[in-house]
């Protein structure tokens, strides 16, 4: 196995490319649920856990059943349903054997099913072709570039809330614009190179 | 009169993106030139108005508890086609969108027009939502478009005049890139609804001024 281009998977989907603020994808929940850090977090986490079961989950049903059948024109039809159960699945096991967690999370987990990221990584690690250990880091740390993101934009909202605006921009308009300022931070990451 | 109503309601006072705020990802994402911002606002034109109507004739006998899982397999299908479609016949347009072609399966306006409209009403009614819904989707995403390409590109109509390059308004090197990346998506969606919420926010001048903005 090679470390050295797990690394860069990793730390790539953290930073150069990440999920929000480089490829735009996820942004809903990220507008919609950033507004206190507490609850920011707690989707986060739920990301990162989809995430990661639904690369893990989709790669074998993509080289296992949709490629040796000619089917991989189903791929999005397949991939939707599969995240639609797993997060109803996910959603029941946690109801019945981690009561705590399940509260936590509320209604987060069922957003889950139309958050692009979750589709937007499966995608991607089809397209590029990446192995099964591969794909479950890319999901996982993708994830991770979620709850970063989403944890620092969350607490800049915070703040923002005391702060005057003009009136036209007032709630979403600037919320978006120091989401702006967000991707621009993170566009200093863009440079970063990792073994080639 | 319904009609219009439902036109004004797509276009301004109940527009997808800058009133209910749905379907950001793909607005901020591929709005870099032209040809990608009409081409994504027919694809979701069309595989909104066609899973309304869809849906919107399943709606008896779809049950309750599992619609928002039906809804999403309708959608899906007809991504599919679309997606397949492009890739046959427009195979540029399909490159330069990518994943987002795909990514239309997860874009909250169409389940959300499913959920909220065709759910509930006839079958051409929810035909017409779904084609003023998907109009007032494609023009702010050309506007997005025509302001990011002139400033971060210093061009007009990229991808589809000039053969593909544009019609170069601004000398090279004086756009700012940044409109183009990221960074700009963000910005330029924040200012577009902070217009917008300007122009709604004043009753009767504000219908006046949208009314000549549509002209």
């Amino acid at each position: 196995m090679d470390w050295a281009q797990l690394f860069s998977v990793a730390l790539g989907a953290i930073l150069v490319n990440n999920f929000i603020v480089a490829q735009f994808l996820g942004i809903c929940p990220f507008m919609g649920v950033s507004k206190k850090v507490e609850t920011a977090s707690g989707m986060g986490l739920a990301v990162i856990f989809v995430m990661g079961l639904a690369s893990a989950i989709c790669w074998p049903i993509n080289q296992f059943i949709l490629v040796p059948m000619g089917l991989t024109f189903m791929q999005t039809v397949t991939y939707i349903l599969v995240i639609a159960a797993l997060v109803q699945f996910i959603e029941m096991f946690l109801k019945k054997s981690m009561p705590s967690l399940y509260e936590a999370l509320g209604v987060y987990l069922p957003l889950i099913t139309t958050n692009c990221a979750v589709l937007g990584v499966v995608l991607q690690n089809t397209q590029n072709s990446y192995d099964f250990i591969t794909s479950v880091v890319y999901g996982v740390t993708g994830g991770i570039g979620f709850l970063l993101v989403i944890v620092i934009f969350a607490s800049i909202r915070e703040r923002m809330e005391f702060s005057d605006c003009p009136k036209a921009f007032e709630g979403f308009p600037i919320a978006l614009m120091a989401a702006g300022l967000v991707a621009l931070a993170f566009l200093g990451f863009s440079g970063l190179k990792v073994f080639g | 009169m319904n009609v219009k109503k439902q036109f004004m309601d797509g276009m301004f006072f109940q527009n997808p993106v800058t009133v209910q705020l749905l379907g950001m990802c793909s607005t901020m994402a591929i709005t870099t030139t032209l040809f990608n911002g009409v081409g994504m606002g027919v694809s979701v034109l069309v595989i909104l108005t066609l899973a309304n109507i869809i849906i919107s004739l399943l709606r008896k006998i779809i049950p309750n508890n599992i619609r928002i899982a039906c809804f999403i397999v309708v959608i899906a299908g007809f991504v599919t086609i679309v997606d397949l479609c492009l890739q046959a016949f427009l195979p540029s347009l399909s490159a330069s969108l990518g994943l987002f072609i795909p990514l239309i399966v997860v874009n909250c306006i169409i389940l959300g027009r499913a959920e909220s409209f065709a759910y509930k009403n006839g079958v051409v009614v929810s035909a017409l939502d779904g084609i003023f819904q998907g109009l007032g989707y494609t023009v702010i995403l050309v506007i997005m478009c025509v302001i990011r390409e002139f400033l971060g590109n210093g061009t007009f109509g990229g991808g589809i005049l000039n053969g593909g390059d544009g019609i170069r308004i601004l000398p090279e090197g004086i756009p700012a890139l940044g409109m183009i990346l990221p960074v700009g998506g963000f910005i330029t969606l924040a200012v577009l609804i902070a217009a917008m919420q300007y122009f709604l926010n004043k009753p009767k001048k504000g219908e006046k001024k949208t009314e000549e903005v549509a002209k």
